[in-house]
């Protein structure tokens, strides 16, 4: 049954039926309602919650659950993920599985608390120190955001790496109707990912397991590095997910993720009620990047060109270039500093080429 | 042949990689001592620092989770929430570690009280890094940051750890210790065997300062180290138990 | 579908009269979206949401033409007024606006709700509005808002009668009005 879901709020119970069963977070504004959510329900389902000193200690913290076999998320938003980096970086290199929520807000610096989408570099390119990558998934509704948590966690324990949700101050404030799935078997879990072969929980079976990402003969840290790039490898050809809206006989092919691909739709019907053959290619996965899907739409004959929509100063634009590689012309439309673009404002764009 | 004093079990085979004169050594066997004495070595879990005992998972044979620099006592609460109340967890943490970059996980475990053991060795000097000044170096002590000696004008004060984790609630025993001589390693494992205990009664979070030596960055020969500690450090930071409260509990 | 704006100050219900028509919709078995602002204030600020019901899924949460943009200040009048649609409706909370609207193209309703409702609830003005609406929207049936009163309320029952005869006498109101 749907129920009218405060996105912050059906993220955090997404969650808990996905499994998690720790949360360690700092407040900042606008994704609170998921820490002040976990405070009391993790505990009616037997986990636990830590209000951390810092966002460098929550992902630590979320390091140690990870390391103990368990199910663990952190939430931020931009500030407080640019903390978290360093955490994020050990726990991608000690191969920790995990789920990092980012609720973005605008910067640079401690900027405003409006919905952004500037944090793209940041969750795809790596964001900490060296080379790795998360598991990135950008969702532009709140039952979409639910779903997507729901899988999270299993992704992440496939392939032991930490996956990061992207959203941002508005689908984290709205409320829309959702439905959340059936409580997952947090046991299972823990069975079906194998974690009793490395889960560091104190074994009495005389073995040792080690949680550890220090490599430090560059024969063992690069040998290291490529199998994590395999895994990458692995990863874009099974995980890539995109969603083409109305893309058929489109000619011009707006690319937007999260709640920017939304307002995209809605200039597309307008655009097509007047007569213009508007399109979507909608990123659902961030990291790894369907630009196979781009690249496929920039050979059809019938598109004249790409207009990548963002809220930022033109992030994604850039892998969408890296896709199209020169085929077609590949525009950018953004608003920064936490303003949001109008569908008219696009259907503007489209219609008078600015 | 007749063994008369073997490994501990809990420390693997693998050969330490400490300097001569360190104290590293002496106090990872006596973990591992006091862990098979309480019959708890088996599933014990340790976190090990950034710093010259970066290696720690490498010589206890039970699970050992590599810390980023300062992050083991966050890692540790974390940890303490998954696993049985009854696998007894150490953060083994070098002064840079505890005192300085990780100090806001350090005393936010103490005020959560976590029930987990803290070994904090304080040698006063970034080892592994080459000797720079730590959070706990002395005023006129010199390091590769403060070349004509900690100047407290210029450089800052050192902290006295243990005092000041002893003003929180949080913490259940805190005490310094030294081992530069057979008496004080004996103290000192005395020391680690309370807290380890205090850990298994669920008391709280048990906190052992470890006055350490570091001969290569002292420029000196181990023994001068070791007279170091004993003539310079202790006075400036005096051994003693700053924290009891199976005492408090006692006499209330 | 109706696009609405809800704007006033902070503590006036503002946000929770969104919430009242979007528990409503979802009653009613339609897509709904509300999206509120968000600041540093916690009251005494100024707050808006924008509250969309369709058939239709919902694709951009947020509105650059309301059909329906209900005021409980001046300057959320001010800010709103000329982003509503040609033949749109602006209904003003005359018991705190005394000003009309410069506009000559929109329907406007001047409802001093908090008198109104003061009579049944000193605290029902949402509800009372949420009752003038119904009969604005037309595809929210009366015992689809009665739902959405009871469940906003599940956790205080005491007040859900009162509630609900506010919610029939802004229908009747509105209904008077649109004779």
């Amino acid at each position: 049954m749907k129920k009218l879901w405060k996105g912050n709020e059906a993220i955090a119970e997404a969650a808990v039926a996905a499994g998690c069963r720790y949360f360690f977070g700092y407040p900042i504004t606008p994704q609170n309602e998921i820490p002040e959510y976990m405070s009391w329900r993790l505990y009616e389902v037997g986990g636990a919650f830590i209000q951390a000193e810092s966002e460098v200690s929550a992902i630590n913290m979320v390091y140690g659950a990870a390391a103990a076999g368990a199910r663990a998320m952190t939430s931020s938003s931009s500030p407080g993920v640019s903390l978290k980096q360093e955490g994020i970086s050990y726990i991608a290199a000690a191969e920790l599985p995990c789920v990092i929520v980012n609720m973005m807000r605008s910067g640079p610096g401690l900027g405003g608390i409006q919905a952004s989408q500037g944090d793209y570099f940041q969750a795809t390119k790596g964001g900490g120190h060296g080379d790795y990558h998360c598991i990135v998934y950008a969702p532009s509704t709140v039952q979409e955001f639910v779903d997507i948590m729901y899988n999270a966690f299993d992704v992440a324990d496939e392939y032991r790496n930490p996956v990061m949700i992207i959203g941002d101050g508005m689908l984290g404030q709205m409320m829309e109707p959702a439905e959340i799935p059936p409580m997952k078997d947090v046991t299972k879990m823990y069975e079906k990912y194998h974690k009793d072969e490395w889960a560091t929980c104190g074994h009495s079976d005389g073995k040792a397991r080690i949680i550890n990402s220090l490599r430090i003969e560059p024969d063992e840290n690069e040998e290291f590095t490529l199998r994590l790039y395999k895994k990458y490898e692995e990863i874009a050809k099974k995980e890539t997910k995109v969603e083409e809206y109305r893309m058929d006989d489109a000619e011009y092919v707006f690319v937007a993720y999260g709640s920017v691909a939304r307002i995209c739709k809605a200039a597309i019907v307008e655009l097509r009620e007047q007569g213009i053959k508007a399109g979507l290619i909608r990123p659902i996965t961030l990291y790894p990047y369907p630009s196979a899907t781009i690249e496929k739409a920039a050979r059809r004959d019938s598109v004249k060109k790409f207009v990548t929509v963002e809220m930022s100063m033109g992030q994604m634009v850039e892998d969408v270039r890296l896709a199209v590689n020169g085929l077609k012309p590949v525009e950018f439309y953004g608003r920064c500093g936490g303003n949001v673009m109008m569908p008219a404002d696009l259907v503007k764009y489209i219609k008078e080429g600015k | 042949m007749k063994i008369i004093a073997d490994k501990p079990k809990l420390l693997t085979e693998t050969p330490m990689h400490y300097c001569p004169g360190c104290t590293h050594g002496i106090v990872h066997r006596l973990i591992a001592e006091v862990l098979e004495e309480l019959g708890k070595a088996d599933n014990a879990i340790g976190i090990a620092p950034v710093g010259c005992a970066v290696y720690a998972y490498r010589y206890f044979n039970c699970d050992m989770i590599e810390a980023a620099h300062g992050r083991a006592p966050a890692i540790s609460s974390a940890v303490r929430r998954v696993v049985n109340p009854d696998n007894l967890i150490f953060c083994y943490q070098g002064d840079g570690d505890c005192a300085s970059i990780g100090m806001a996980e350090t005393v936010h475990a103490c005020m959560r009280g976590e029930n987990i053991t803290v070994i904090f060795i304080n040698n006063g000097i970034y080892g592994m890094t080459g000797g720079q000044m730590a959070p706990t170096t002395m005023p006129g002590v010199k390091a590769t940051t403060c070349i004509y000696g900690r100047d407290p004008k210029k450089y800052g004060n050192p902290v006295h750890l243990s005092e000041m984790l002893a003003t929180l609630t949080g913490p259940a025993y805190i005490e310094r210790v030294a081992c530069y001589d057979v008496p004080h390693v004996k103290k000192a494992k005395a020391a680690l065997k309370k807290a380890f205990e205090i850990q298994m009664q669920k008391k709280g979070l048990s906190f052992i300062e470890v006055l350490a030596s570091c001969p290569t960055n002292f420029h000196m020969t181990p023994i001068e180290a070791m007279d170091f500690v004993k003539t310079q450090a202790e006075p400036f930071y005096p051994l003693g138990v700053f924290k009891d409260i199976t005492k408090e509990e006692a006499n209330s | 579908m109706n696009k609405i704006i809800i704007s006033g100050f902070g503590g006036q219900g503002v946000l929770s009269l969104g919430k009242f028509i979007s528990y409503s919709a979802i009653e009613q078995n339609l897509n709904t979206s509300w999206l509120p602002s968000y600041g540093p204030e916690m009251r005494g600020g100024t707050a808006n949401c924008s509250v969309i019901y369709s058939h239709e899924d919902i694709a951009a949460p947020v509105i650059d033409h309301p059909d329906i943009l209900i005021v409980f200040n001046e300057p959320s009048l001010d800010k709103f007024e000329n982003s509503v649609k040609a033949g749109g409706t602006i209904i003003i909370n005359s018991d705190i606006v005394h000003k009309k609207t410069t506009r000559k193209d929109v329907k406007f309703f001047e409802i001093p709700v908090d008198t109104l409702a003061a009579e049944i609830n000193k605290r029902g003005a949402n509800v009372y509005m949420l009752g003038v609406l119904l009969p604005l929207f037309g595809d929210i049936s009366e015992e689809c808002a009665i739902h959405a009163v009871e469940h906003v309320f599940e956790s205080k029952p005491k007040v859900i009668p009162s509630n609900i005869e506010c919610l029939k006498a802004g229908i009747e109101y509105m209904k008077k009005l649109l004779k």
